[in-house]
This record gives structure tokens, C-alpha cells and sequence, in this order.
């Protein structure tokens, strides 16, 4: 599942505002199979956990409530151009994605 | 513009290995998955998830305002913007109401974050999306229905 996530990250005046767009199925456990008429077995990003140079900014606990293939938008106050965001995200079945980009 | 992206992309993918390997140093995410609050997630209503946060009773705030549309035409997709202008504030709830399990996420907020989250939430049916922030360590809360024409759980 180590999809690529996309992350850009702007300046607009003295804020950092993130967008985070997270490659992930999202199933909360209750859809059903059309076809089999079997339960979806639940696989959801848990949670995400965001840092600016080091220091965290945002960790998000989620559950199935979320829409498929997350997006999450947040804005920084007192981050600058050039440093480094790093976002990651563990889901329910243990599998865990990260990925990393520059503030411009 | 395109070709630009492409590489950023390339390049994230190639040093996420190394972004992993800090990650699990630094932020340890086998404790924070511990710490994944199962009781309010899977929590069947909204005082109950409302418990599970260990939000009770929250006071309604105008200083919170959500931005969702009126009326979602696909349950599956429903973009809402919470901005709570509360001053210390530290985490933000997003509730729907009537989802099988209402509670969609939990978002603390550290460091100079703004309090401000933009994300997208799977609605079951037309319901109230509440937003509960807590700020100095009190909780807020505030609500705005959304008319659902076709749900995004279950189908």
C-alpha cells in the first residue's frame, strides 16, 4: 500500500498552508459487496501524524468516517519557505505510508 | 508546471523510505496507533462519541464556523472547512450525526497550527455535521445540516 501521497505546501504570508492528499480505500467495515453480498472487512487510516522541521503540528485520529483517498488541509502559522513538512499515516491493518515536501 | 510535479512526486516517493525510518524513531506511530481512541470511534451515537472525546456538555460557540454545502450530492464526498477563531485552541472534532458511527475524526492541533482543518467526510444520510473544539480546556461546539440526496455508507 505504499502508495504515493501528494503534499503541497504554499506560503501566504506569514502562514504555511498544507494540502495533503492521501491515496487510501477508506472502508469503514458496514459497506457491503454488491456482488457477494458479503461485509467490506474495514481498512481505514487511523492516524496521521504531520511535523514541521521536526516539531509536530497536526496528529489526526480518524476512522472509517473519512472519504476515500483523504484529503486534509491545514494552515501553519510561524513556518517559512524551505522547510520541511513530513506527513505520515498509519491504518487499521498496520500499514503505514510517509512522505515529505518543501515549503515554497 | 506538470513535468515539475512529477518530479516533487518522484522525489518524495524516493526519500519516503528514509521519512519512514524517521518516523518510526521520532514520532513512534506504534504508540500513537495505542492511542487510537477505539471507544469513541466506535461509538453507535453522539453522546457516546461525544463521551469518548471527553467533550461533555460542550458550550455552542459562534467563534466556530463550518463550511460544508447545504445540500451534498454524494454522500461519499462532502467537503467541509471548520474554522474555530477560539483562541488556544487544541484539537477539533468532526461529528455527522446520523453516520453508523458518528465520530469521523479527531484533529489535535500543536505547534503554531491554526485552527483550521479542511477535509472531506462520508455522510449516511442528511444530518447535522457538528464540530466540537476544545480550546483552554473547555469545550465548544457548533452544528450546520447538510442535506444528503444520495449517502456515501452503506448503498
Amino acid at each position: 500500500m505504499a502508495e504515493p501521497m501528494r503534499i503541497r505546501a504554499t506560503m501566504a504570508g506569514d502562514v504555511a498552508d498544507v494540502k495533503v492528499l492521501m491515496n487510501h480505500p477508506m472502508e469503514t467495515g458496514l459497506r457491503k459487496d454488491a456482488k457477494t453480498g458479503q461485509l467490506v472487512p474495514a481498512h481505514f487510516i487511523q492516524e496521521v501524524t504531520t511535523t514541521i522541521n521536526g516539531a509536530a503540528v497536526l496528529n489526526a485520529e480518524i476512522g472509517g468516517g473519512v472519504s476515500k483517498n483523504p484529503y486534509l488541509g491545514f494552515k501553519v502559522k510561524g513556518a517559512k519557505a524551505g522547510d520541511k513538512v513530513v506527513v505520515s499515516w498509519a491504518d487499521n491493518k498496520g500499514d503505514k505510508n510517509s512522505a515529505e515536501a518543501t515549503i515554497s | 508546471m506538470n513535468a515539475l510535479r512529477r518530479n516533487v512526486l518522484k522525489g518524495a516517493t524516493g526519500v519516503g523510505a528514509v521519512a519512514v525510518a524517521v518516523a518510526a524513531g521520532l514520532l513512534k506511530p506504534t504508540q500513537a496507533m495505542a492511542a487510537w481512541n477505539k471507544s469513541a470511534f466506535e461509538a453507535k451515537n453522539v453522546s457516546d462519541a461525544m463521551k469518548g472525546l471527553g467533550a461533555t456538555s460542550p458550550a455552542d460557540s459562534k467563534e466556530i464556523s463550518i463550511k460544508a454545502p447545504d445540500i451534498a450530492e454524494n454522500g461519499a464526498v462532502v467537503p467541509v472547512e471548520i474554522t474555530s477563531s477560539l483562541p488556544g485552541t487544541t484539537s477539533i472534532a468532526i461529528i455527522a450525526e446520523k453516520n453508523g458511527t458518528p465520530l469521523v475524526g479527531n484533529f489535535n492541533l500543536s505547534g503554531g497550527t491554526q485552527g483550521f482543518i479542511s477535509t472531506r467526510i462520508k455522510m449516511g444520510q442528511t444530518s447535522l455535521v457538528r464540530a466540537v473544539v476544545n480550546a483552554g480546556g473547555k469545550s465548544y461546539m457548533a452544528a450546520k445540516e447538510v442535506k444528503v440526496t444520495i449517502g456515501g455508507c452503506g448503498g
